[in-house]
């Protein structure tokens, strides 16, 4: 029943922030923040509740299902277990962030942008928590529109540009998933005489390898364009470069985190032979994507084109350990998502604090700001050595357990891709480097951080630090998903 | 003809009738309030008696069973709707306006013979009906000239497919030698070598070519975006809604009852169609700057979409269809809605630039607006999702690949024009600092109208149930 209310209040919450904004800006905002936190304190409560007694479980923590559209045997099902609860603590954390950095960056129709924001996070979390696969769908491309609308209004100079594109890669390929899916649920009709969208029933479904294969790469096609791997990313940096740092903090970070998720959730178990099949050529992507995205994050000259390729770098990361085929791999997979998430959501502020000082996105036209804002400077050195890989933040272990995993089924391939990893100091180093040292020829003289942004950053500091120095109960929860989850978790 | 066969004929009576007494009324004294609400009230009693009015053949040609009674309601529902309209859209222009109202109704009744009938003098009878009144709605304001020329398009065109039509229907005769659906399918089922059909199956396909005419499919679309640029935009509305939904639920009925679809080479045919409709509608769309051209293409490609689940003629793609019909009813209804409410007296609303910024000016407006082509485009929380999701499920089932994934791919074409409409909507006004002016509600009654589409709208596309079962409960019976 809680996990109905978590998507009831952040709905109900965006329709009733919409109008009140024309009372006054601050009603919307706060009704925005009370919804998010109001969600974030419901989970915690679930996790101390559920998840503290070391039970490794036998099925779903919470469950709710109703029945939805029966002629189709559609059923509203949510469940969660320890995968989906990390995931979602973790989306909900991000989108406090994301309405408190909002809070006074958004100044034109403030109702709206709340209503947006709070149905993305609704989206997201249906995502997480869907276990029929049509309500996982309809979740999926539930958060596109208020995506297309943050972008499109809220952006810079090509936003409608670039909110298209987004819009155009992700629909496409969610509806290829469309194709794919009701293909699955007829030929699970066919074998069974059952109509059911259900996850539970439909993993066991007898599909021949070719069949398994096709309808496979229709799911692998939404995955991947949302993710974003390589060569599917194009549209990733666009976004980035048009839209504000808090709709970067949702688009990079948490719709991957609801690709990397489904990945794991649906691919994995629904065709694990067929998965087995296209994995070598996944993680040559992965491995491309990789190398690519940090020689290109080097030459970028937007800083938050330069966050956006660092991110397709990271997940790069990601997609090596779900394919790499061992716990071990998929583990750090999951924690990569997680400090991912953070680190490069967290980039995307300061970009935006910079931003907000000096206003500009070009990283040649901003230099020497260590002198004026140190404080904002010292902050984005942290980050940007966390995404660089520096051990005691969490990329760092996220990134090693991928690569041992990775070492255990492909040397050579964990071995391009640790270079990878090296390849990231430069563009972290150059980031650095470009925006903070060197001579003051702009003779900035700027406020340094304020106590809400420093309030932020700090806290996301520490929850990255705390991951990278004591990562042991994410991967206690991640223990207990249910045993329906893949069977390499064991 | 017994009683209870004037009973069961009672929609189509209300609405004959009540083109008779708005034309009496006219008669009597002048008046587009009194006419106006004529219209309304037979159109509302005509919908609800088919609530009650027993399930009957009348007469060889009409078979008022469930799946008739069905559309007729939804006919008649979208009239009601269009009639609403177009009195706030009339009441600001030139010239006499209550014969409209009956040209409106007799248009109405026809689309309604052509829900209910079996027989080929029905089909040509409703068709001629539908036509000819509406050669005087799309010409209706006969003083401007972008309607008299649509109109005249229009009558041109109509009048080459009827030709088709009535030859194809000479051709089936010759073969046959009966005119009603049932014959057809004896003759189908009775010769399953399909090497005597000489005659049959080019009848079919001239038939099929004077239906998709009307129907607007692609290759016969060519009308489509002039007519609807130049007829008053509710009257684009009733052509895009009414008459193709009339059209639309006979072909369904005769592909179903007849057993055409056993001929693999008609499939074939169908299946050009259905591609090229799809393609062609949103290919053409991208090169528009006109919102009511827009929309016509946008209408073609939906037909095609709609001709999948023809095609594929099972009990889930006939339903698929109801649903499809009902949610495209309600989008196109609320699109052309809008842009009868920003319609001046000089012009119809139609350009893009009339759009930009209409959220900062009004907000509701720009919503449904919003709302309406987003289910166009087939994003989820809208009826246009689930309807798109319906038909995609119908093809899957019968492996009809080719026909969804060009489907899929047409539709996200059809994503980014929708999207500009949008992206227009929500623009910023032309210079910061200026606050934009809002524009006055010129018609309150449609905007209430509107804001009831738009309810609608999102009540079946998250709780579909309720449709879903009246659709499985009615039209689901004729197989």
């Amino acid at each position: 029943m809680i996990l109905g209310w978590l998507l009831a209040i952040l709905i109900a919450g965006g329709i009733v922030a919409w109008p009140l904004a024309r009372l006054h800006p601050l009603l919307s905002r706060s009704i925005a923040l009370l919804a998010v936190t109001l969600d974030l304190v419901l989970v915690l409560y679930l996790a101390a509740r559920d998840f503290g007694d070391g039970n490794t479980g036998t099925g779903w923590h919470q469950e709710l299902d109703w029945n939805w559209i029966p002629q189709f045997g559609i059923h509203f099902h949510f469940g969660l277990d320890g995968l989906s609860l990390l995931l979602v603590l973790l989306t909900l954390f991000l989108a406090v962030v994301a309405v408190v950095v909002s809070w006074d960056d958004i100044t034109t129709a403030v109702g709206f942008y709340h209503f947006n924001l709070l149905l993305i996070v609704a989206g997201i979390l249906g995502v997480l928590l869907s276990l029929d696969l049509f309500l996982f769908y309809f979740s999926w491309e539930l958060m596109l529109v208020p995506m297309y609308f943050l972008i499109s209004i809220w952006g810079r100079e090509r936003r409608v540009y670039a909110a298209i594109k987004f819009f155009l890669f992700t629909q496409l390929s969610g509806l290829l998933m469309l194709i794919a899916l009701l293909a699955l649920y007829f030929a699970h009709y066919r074998s069974t005489g059952i109509y059911t969208f259900e996850y539970q029933d439909l993993l066991g479904t007898q599909l021949s390898p070719q069949a398994a294969m096709w309808i496979m790469l229709g799911f692998l096609a939404a995955f991947a364009v949302k993710l974003p791997i390589f060569p599917f990313h194009t549209w990733l940096p666009d976004a980035c470069s048009e839209a504000s740092a808090a709709t970067n903090l949702i688009l990079a970070s948490l719709m991957a985190v609801s690709a990397a998720y489904a990945m794991i959730r649906f691919l994995l178990p629904l065709f694990p032979d067929a998965v087995h099949t296209i994995s070598p050529i996944m993680i040559v992507l992965a491995v491309i994507g990789i190398l690519y995205s940090a020689i290109l994050a080097f030459s970028q000259t937007n800083l938050m084109r330069l966050i956006a390729y660092a991110s397709i770098g990271h997940l790069g990361f990601v997609m090596l350990g779900i394919f790499a085929g061992n716990a071990l791999a998929l583990r750090g997979a999951v924690m990569t998502i997680i400090a991912h998430a953070i680190s490069i959501g967290a980039l995307f502020l300061v970009a935006g604090s910079i931003e907000k000082r000096v206003h500009s996105r070009e990283i040649e036209s901003i230099g020497g700001l260590w002198d004026t804002v140190p404080r904002l400077s010292g902050v984005a050195l942290v980050f940007a050595l966390a995404a660089l890989g520096l051990p005691g933040l969490g990329d760092f272990i996220g990134e090693f357990l991928i690569l041992i995993g990775t070492y255990q089924a492909h040397i050579a391939v964990a071995a391009v891709a640790a270079c990878g990893v090296l390849a990231a100091t430069f563009y972290a180093l150059r980031f650095v480097q470009c925006a903070f040292q060197g001579p003051n020829h702009h003779s900035w003289q700027l406020p340094d951080l304020a106590p809400r942004e420093a309030l932020i950053l700090g806290v996301l500091m520490v929850v990255l630090l705390w991951l990278g120095l004591y990562p042991q109960p994410v991967f206690e929860t991640l223990g207990q998903a249910a045993n329906h989850a893949p069977a390499l978790w064991r | 003809m017994h009683g209870i066969h004037l009973l069961s004929l009672l929609p189509l009576l209300l609405v004959a009738g009540t083109s008779v007494l708005v034309l009496l009324a006219i008669a009597v004294r002048r008046n587009h309030a009194v006419a106006f609400a004529l219209t309304l009230s037979g159109l509302a009693a005509g919908f609800c008696s088919t609530f009650i009015v027993p399930t009957n053949q009348v007469t060889p040609l009409l078979l008022m069973d469930h799946y008739a009674l069905f559309f007729m309601g939804l006919l008649m529902a979208a009239s009601f709707f269009i009639a609403f309209l177009s009195y706030s859209y009339l009441a600001a222009r030139e010239g006499n306006k209550e014969e409209f109202y009956v040209l409106l109704l007799v248009a109405t009744l026809g689309a309604m013979v052509l829900a209910a009938s079996i027989h080929f003098a029905s089909l040509f009878l409703g068709i001629e009906i539908l036509s000819v009144a509406l050669y005087g709605l799309i010409a209706y304001l006969r003083d401007r000239p972008l309607p008299l020329e649509a109109g005249i398009k229009y009558l041109i065109l109509a009048g080459s497919s009827s030709a088709f039509l009535a030859f194809g229907i000479a051709l089936i005769y010759a073969d046959v030698g009966a005119l009603d659906f049932a014959a057809v399918a004896q003759r189908i089922a009775a010769d399953q070598s399909g090497v005597s059909l000489e005659l049959l199956l080019p009848g079919t396909v001239l038939i099929l070519t004077g239906i998709g005419f009307k129907l607007a499919l692609a290759p016969f679309h060519m009308w489509t975006p002039d007519v609807y640029e130049g007829a008053p935009a509710p009257v684009a509305a009733f052509v895009a809604t009414v008459s193709k939904g009339g059209m639309y639920a006979l072909l369904l009925r005769f592909f179903s009852l007849s057993g055409a679809d056993r001929f693999p080479r008609l499939l074939l045919v169908l299946s050009i169609i259905a591609i090229a409709s799809m393609l062609a509608g949103n290919l053409l769309a991208l090169f528009s700057t006109n919102v009511k051209r827009i929309l016509a293409y946008s209408s073609i490609a939906h037909m095609g979409y709609l001709l999948v689940a023809v095609e594929v003629s099972s009990r889930l793609g006939i339903t698929a269809a109801a649903f499809y019909l009902v949610a495209y009813f309600i989008m196109i209804l609320g699109a052309f809605g809008v842009v009868t409410v920003l319609s001046s007296g000089e012009r119809d609303a139609d350009r893009l630039e009339d759009y930009r910024g209409l959220y900062w000016r009004r907000s509701g407006l720009a919503l449904v607006f919003t709302a309406m082509l987003l289910s166009l485009a087939g994003i989820p929380l809208t009826a246009g999702f689930l309807a798109k999701f319906y038909i995609v499920a119908a093809g899957a089932d019968s492996q009809a690949w080719l026909l969804i994934l060009v489907l899929v791919v047409s539709s996200t074409i059809g994503l980014f024009y929708y999207l500009r409409v949008v992206a227009k909507l929500f623009q910023q006004p032309v210079s910061e600092g200026q606050t934009p002016e809002p524009l006055p509600c010129r018609s309150p009654a449609v905007s209430v109208i509107l804001a009831f589409l738009t309810v609608f709208l999102i009540w079946f596309g998250v709780f579909p149930s309720p449709l879903l079962h009246l659709i499985q409960s009615t039209i689901g019976k004729i197989f």
